[in-house]
């Protein structure tokens, strides 16, 4: 598959939040407001596409030599965690301003199931190291699509009569299920109208 | 020991609707009923299991490293569930996908851990772990009965003998609101659902003062 194959598949046909479920906590949490939604998207982001690679190199470098396969939801979920604990304190230190607008995100990240998942997907696609870090950029800037244009609906909604028992929580699983539906106008067929497959 | 740590978790404090943890599994698998009860008892499995393990390391664990100790404990059993259903029940293993290494980071198991095990004892650990388990598999399938019947108008059950595990139902097989199975229909059905409980709890409350 080429890159720009890659690219659109995770960021509009496959894309993490609305089609494959994955990362809804964060979604739904922190989708309150537009500025926390940007901070976390870009931060999912560059977890995202740091990972792919180191992940990538662990399974080819590490456990294929060594026959150790089904270890790799075990050393992943570690790499993931050190490598999380280690851009906290590199942002922390380098910049105290970005560190400020991404800091609380970054713990949350360890547990965000977009992280893990596209390392694994890497893995099951078969991708080579350049396309796993496409992937995972492309898998983070989906989800940050999908997280900025649900907080702008929430912002709309507060201003907005909902009935009592639709408030928060009912009311956002509802909008993000019609922005879904308007998701599925992306679908395989537009990569073969591109001549992308 | 205390029953009310076992029964907790099926309606009162339920982790899917109540406390809202672990929704990417939830929706994800949910388009069979086969897969949902898969789901569930491998949730079940590890979530026993790490909140036995962590219950009695926890006096051993350092607080500082706590998390990184629960996740490493959660993926070995993860990783248990994942070999064993590959090599006996293939069908389900490729159905469930990536979303079975990610149990992993399945808030619900965290959580519990996080909330309960690492206070209470082994006992009550594992039957807070067990009530919220059930609690789980029981809104998956939940879920995942209104998603088929409506979705695709079939009951996917275990295959025995001759019946093969399929049911189907009269009218819906043949006309099905195919929206309900697909992404968009999870998102809307969890929604309404959700407000639902809501609604549910309030009533319930109104009726108690």
């Amino acid at each position: 598959m080429s890159y720009l194959a890659i690219f659109l598949t995770y960021v509009f046909i496959n894309n993490f939040i609305l089609v494959q479920f994955l990362g809804l906590c964060p979604f739904i949490g922190v989708s309150k407001n537009s500025e926390s939604a940007i901070g976390m998207g870009l931060a999912v982001t560059f977890v995202t596409g740091v990972t792919s690679v180191m992940c990538w190199l662990v399974y080819h470098g590490i456990l294929l030599p060594l026959g150790l396969e089904y270890l790799k939801t075990i050393s992943f979920i570690l790499v993931i965690a050190a490598l999380v604990q280690l851009v906290e304190m590199v942002i922390r230190k380098i910049s105290p301003s970005l560190y400020k607008a991404l800091g609380i995100f970054l713990p949350l990240i360890t547990t965000n199931c977009i992280v893990l998942g596209i390392a694994i997907i890497n893995i099951t696609e078969n991708y080579n190291i350049l396309e796993s870090f496409v992937s995972g950029i492309s898998a983070g800037l989906g989800f940050t699509l999908a997280i900025i244009l649900m907080s702008n609906i929430r912002e709309k909604l507060e201003l907005t009569p909902v009935r009592r028992v639709f408030k928060e929580v009912p009311i956002a699983f509802i909008s993000a299920g019609l922005m879904a539906l308007a998701f599925m106008a992306f679908d395989k067929g537009l990569l073969t109208n591109l001549g992308l497959v | 020991m205390n029953i009310k740590e076992l029964t907790k978790g099926l309606f009162k404090e339920n982790p899917t609707f109540i406390i809202m943890l672990g929704m990417c599994p939830t929706l994800g698998v949910t388009t069979q009923v086969i897969n949902a009860l898969g789901m569930g008892a491998g949730v079940l499995f590890v979530l026993f299991f790490s909140n036995i393990l962590i219950s009695a390391l926890k006096n051993i664990i350092p607080n500082s490293i706590r998390i990184p100790c629960y996740i490493v404990i959660i993926a070995s059993f993860v990783t248990i569930v994942e070999m064993v259903l590959h090599a006996f029940a293939p069908s389900i293993y490729s159905a469930l996908g990536v979303y079975l290494p990610l149990i992993v980071v399945n808030c619900i198991i965290l959580g519990r851990a996080e909330a309960f095990a690492n206070k209470n004892s082994i006992v009550d650990s594992a039957l807070d772990a067990i009530g919220m388990g059930v609690g789980f598999t029981m809104s998956l399938t939940l879920i995942a009965l209104i998603r088929e019947v409506f979705g695709s108008g079939t009951i996917t059950l275990f295959a025995i003998g001759n019946f093969n595990g399929v049911l189907k139902i009269p009218v819906l097989y043949q006309w099905p609101v195919r929206v309900i199975s697909l992404a968009a229909g999870a998102l809307l059905l969890m929604g309404y659902l959700k407000a639902f409980f809501q609604w549910f709890s309030e009533k319930k409350k109104g009726v108690a003062k």
